[in-house]
């Protein structure tokens, strides 16, 4: 491979290459057994590890059968709901050498217990399992939405993973520090950096503490956590980055973040060890930049993404996993993934890239940029630091809103072409694309979920409950109860649990019994939105004077019903049609049909929009429908935006949908125009 | 004036309308609510009519308001409170006014947010409401829907946007005006200044949890209610409470607080006193509002416009 060099080289010893990158795709769906088929094959083709997706009831603590889980089995990815699917999940996979990244957060105490539960009935020692739960909560209230518990009580959930991991499983990562989440919520790279650390600092925070008087059962002693003990702790955080296409501005903001975290670490927890202090990462790549428009050019900006966090050697990714090109248009097949697997091993096989140190070594262009994105997200760590830390500006909303903010001035960049985007506001002509001409409206250019999936999974968990000792299931849950309630570690109990036959769901009810659930702040009362007062200014005058036409001003609710949490989408609409001159209730994520039908008809609204991204838009959208219809809003027009395939949208157009909005509709000015128009249709045409 | 546009008798779907109100139906509310939030001078005979079947509310029903600066924990409050409520078995309205933005005329309505509500219960009903342009923290239309919730619910609360300098106007539309404030925020002297100290019957200090510094804040209150009593600017017998309305400490507390307050009002008869002034008051303002100084002056003066009013209102022709 790559043999031929110029004749003026010198042909010296061949240059000892570094070690790849662990390459991994994001995968999970439909079953632990249709996923692990799935596993074994981006194996053989050459992935060196698993990233295992999972699917919202998974993530959110609840079992198939739950009307909650209700259109989300298998979507997301893939249903472990007892210790039977996590077997079926890794059969026939090492796990003595794999390498296995979990994106789970609240609920990673109890994916990891099932991982250890399975491993130590394989006779494999947990001291050898090498690994990652995501386990950043933070980011999901800010972000990603799959929290369940108050902030206090989930801190205390990954500080209990963190200090039994370090302890029992030394070589897993406990937990990674997610600026991933941040940039697609629309972060800035000091906004992203910054963040991340006042995570970073809020979690450590709790690990100390509770070495300090916290009980970790069995495990340790943890209150002699000291150096030592906080030296392990640093050595096993790692991080989960993003990374955007403007990508030496991104080689910038991971050697800034490398260095406030050895800073962080040896300044605010007094560790020296180098070795300990240094920064690693998992990446996956920006999807938010990604487009439906010409989605072959995807390939394109996946790559350039890649090579921020990989030329650099010194901040180079331990771990890479990059989206599919169609993943605008909805689930990646399993040749898309391979495609993308490809992309990585070029790099990695064919070029000379790791056959050199640091090639920014000495490049003083790229030194002060990464010292001004440094010294401006240290400042605004201290500001959080100022603000009482993470936890009070997540309960307070400040992070969400400036998160909010950056992400509405993206938006309107794009909209109004200060932010190119080729194939969606710049150089939009296109010849059709062969990829997309297999099957119709796009059917054949993404991966279709078998739509009895959900039902097997029932089924199947029902037979598991049937089959098990529920003797020893009340035990393991009775303990599991006192245990969180007394403080104790939850690691231990939830190992036992996992042994015992407890579900995902029933682990996730005791907790939720012992802990209390939350609903974090929308971010959207306070923010500022993005678009522009002149381009405002014509909708304004029809939102007013058909306000007037209707005696009261135009009310529109937004909702997302169903599991998913990502808000992003709805909250800029949110601010957008409030900047227009609407009236918005928005009530947050993860709100039921029923109750979007309660909302519309108490706030006399005249127009529902739904934002749906977890590909259950099918199930959902008719339930809001039929739900509006019974609650007697007859009347009001209902709106969809969404990853939403072309077959689709017609299917739920012709279930009486007003109009459906995917990622190519990113002009908000239009769509706000279109509300306007189906509220006068609707309401003011007698 | 309103009474003139006012048909004889009421038409039959407003009749059924107001009998759905009165049951307590969350369509008929919703509906009733609509209708008085309308602007158009051709909605107004019906909206006076409405209000006029509906009547001046029930003496037994308690309508309750919420003011203080943003931030403090408003909504978890009433939330709290409301819950409280519905598990002594009364039903609940809510009134939660957002402000407009001014540039836009545009408004988040978040508070709902903050409200657990269940489709299931029809006992607790949350209407959002936005200013659009009202100044005085409550919405043009908060006072009729306030009437409106009034007659399909045991319990209104009200939840203003947040203190200003002016903000004060929920004092006509409840019988208890509850005050919160956040321990730390040497708020108490702002209140002293802006003339907020006037209104309360009753201040609250919420997040309870951060113990010391939130005892003192009471007794920094306490002190300021004194010394606004001195003036002869606060009423008699001003509680200060303290209270947590995330974990829940102290809400039961409030409600029996606010029902003490309730009763004494009832026995010195200045509960319906109350209710009347609040409505002149408040249709004053609207008269000033639609037709101006000058056309107060050709009413003949602001004393005759209110003896008008108060009139109206007392014969049960309601304020708008």
């Amino acid at each position: 491979m790559g043999e031929t060099r110029t004749p003026a080289a010198p042909r010296g010893p061949k240059p000892p290459r570094d070690r790849p990158w662990i390459m991994r795709t994001y995968s999970g769906h439909s079953s632990a057994a249709a996923s692990n088929t799935l596993y074994r094959a981006n194996l053989a083709k050459g992935q060196t590890g698993l990233s295992v997706a999972f699917d919202l009831p998974t993530q959110l603590g609840y079992d198939p059968d739950h009307a909650l889980a209700r259109g989300e089995v298998g979507k997301v990815g893939v249903p472990v709901s007892h210790l039977g699917d996590m077997r079926a999940l890794l059969e026939g996979i090492p796990l003595e050498t794999m390498n296995t990244s979990m994106t789970i957060n609240a609920t990673a105490p109890w994916l990891l217990a099932l991982y250890i539960a399975l491993a130590e009935e394989r006779g494999v020692d947990p001291k050898v399992l090498q690994g990652t739960t995501q386990n950043d909560i933070v980011k999901e209230y800010l972000s990603r939405g799959t929290y369940i518990f108050p902030p206090a009580q989930s801190l205390k959930l990954t500080s209990d993973t963190i200090v039994y991991a370090v302890e029992n499983v030394p070589s897993w990562n406990p937990m990674n520090l997610c600026s991933y989440h941040l940039q697609e919520a629309g972060a800035t790279p000091v906004q992203e950096i910054a963040y991340t650390l006042s995570t970073a600092i809020a979690v450590l925070d709790a690990v100390r503490d509770a070495g300090k008087g916290g009980s970790a059962g069995k495990t340790g002693d943890a209150g002699a956590l000291g150096l030592a003990g906080m030296t392990a702790v640093i050595s096993r955080l790692s991080f989960f980055v993003n990374a955007g296409l403007r990508f030496v501005e991104e080689v910038c903001k991971l050697r800034a973040l490398a260095s406030l975290w050895e800073r962080l670490g040896r300044e605010r927890y007094g560790v020296t060890d180098a070795k300990a202090l240094r920064f690693r990462y998992g990446v996956q790549v920006n999807s938010l930049g990604l487009t439906e428009a010409q989605p072959e050019n995807n390939v394109y900006r996946i790559l350039l993404e890649m090579l921020a966090v990989t030329l650099s050697k010194d901040v180079r990714a331990r771990a890479v996993q990059l989206p599919a090109w169609n993943e605008a248009l909805g689930l990646p097949r399993p040749w898309d993934q391979q495609w993308s697997l490809r992309c990585q091993q070029v790099l990695a096989y064919e070029t000379d890239l790791l056959e050199y140190p640091d090639i920014f070594d000495g490049s003083h262009v790229i030194a002060d940029r990464t010292r001004a994105i440094a010294d401006a997200a240290w400042s605004e760590v201290q500001e959080v630091e100022r603000l009482g830390g993470a936890v009070a500006c997540v309960q307070s909303g400040y992070i969400k809103e400036r998160l909010v903010e950056s992400n509405a001035v993206r938006v309107r960049e794009i909209e109004d072409g200060t932010r190119k985007v080729v194939g969606v506001n710049v150089h939009t002509e296109t010849t059709p694309s062969p990829l997309l001409a297999t099957g119709t409206g796009g059917a054949g250019a993404i991966l279709a979920l078998d739509p009895e999936a959900e039902a097997a999974q029932v089924a199947q968990v029902r037979k598991w409950r049937a089959a098990r000792d529920e003797g020893a299931v009340k035990k393991a849950l009775d303990a599991l109860r006192q245990g969180v309630a007394r403080g104790d570690n939850v690691m231990p109990l939830s190992i036992a649990a996992a042994k015992a036959g407890v579900t995902t769901g029933e682990w996730g009810g005791a907790l939720r019994d012992v802990l209390g659930e939350y609903r974090a702040p929308t971010g959207v009362g306070r923010a500022a939105g993005g678009g522009s007062e002149e381009s405002l200014a014509p909708i304004r005058a029809k939102v007013k004077a058909l306000g007037e036409r209707l005696g009261r001003n135009v009310k529109v609710l937004i909702g997302k019903p169903g599991l998913d949490g990502h808000s992003n989408g709805a909250e800029q609409i949110a601010l957008r049609a409030r900047d227009a001159g609407f009236e918005v209730v928005y009530q947050g994520i993860r709100v039921t049909a029923a109750q979007l039908a309660q909302s519309a008809v108490e706030e006399g609204v005249h127009l529902v929009g739904l934002s749906v991204l977890s590909g259950s838009h099918m199930d959902l959208v008719p339930e809001v429908i039929e739900a509006l219809r019974a609650a007697g809003a007859t009347n009001v027009p209902v709106v969809v935006g969404g990853i939403i395939p072309e077959l689709d949208a017609r299917a739920l157009e012709a279930k009486g949908v007003a109009r459906v909005y995917t990622p190519k509709d990113f002009a908000l000015g239009t769509i706000m125009d279109d509300l306007a128009d189906l509220v006068h249709r609707a309401h003011a045409v007698s | 004036m309103p009474s003139a546009d006012a048909p004889a008798g009421l038409p039959d779907d407003l009749e059924a309308l107001a009998d759905g109100i009165r049951a307590g139906e969350r369509a008929a509310v919703a509906r009733g609510l609509n209708l008085v939030e309308d602007r158009r001078p051709e909605a107004r005979p019906r909206v006076a009519a409405l209000l006029r079947a509906l009547g001046p509310g029930r003496v037994d029903g308690r309508r309750v308001g919420f003011t203080g600066p943003p931030g403090v924990g408003k909504s978890c409050l009433v939330n709290a409170l409301a819950h409280v409520v519905r598990a002594s078995g009364a039903t609940v309205g809510v009134l939660a006014v957002d402000p407009s933005s001014k540039r836009s005329g545009g408004a988040l309505l978040g508070d709902r947010a903050r409200i657990d509500s269940r489709p299931e219960d029809a006992g607790l009903f949350v209407r959002s409401l936005a200013t659009a342009g009202h100044l005085g923290g409550l919405a043009r239309a908060a006072p009729a829907a306030t009437m409106v919730l009034g007659a399909a619910f045991d319990w209104v609360l009200v939840e203003t946007v947040g203190v200003g300098q002016s903000e004060t106007d929920v004092e006509y539309v409840v019988d208890t005006v509850v005050l919160v404030v956040q321990p730390g925020s040497g708020d108490s002297l702002q209140f002293l200044k802006a003339g907020i100290m006037e209104i309360p019957d009753v201040v609250l200090v919420n997040k309870s949890d951060m113990g010391e510094t939130a005892r003192r804040a009471r007794l920094e209150l306490l002190s300021a209610l004194g010394a606004a009593r001195g003036a002869g600017v606060a009423s008699a017998s001003v509680e200060v409470l303290l209270a947590s309305a995330t974990r829940g400490d102290g809400v039961a507390e409030l409600k029996a607080e606010i029902e003490r307050h309730r009763a004494a009002m009832l026995a010195s008869g200045r509960l319906l006193e109350r209710r009347v002034g609040g409505q002149v008051e408040w249709g004053l303002r609207e008269l000033v509002r639609r037709v101006g100084e000058e056309g107060l002056q050709r009413e003949g003066g602001e004393a005759a416009a209110r003896a008008s009013i108060e009139a109206r209102i007392r014969s049960g022709g309601g304020a708008i």
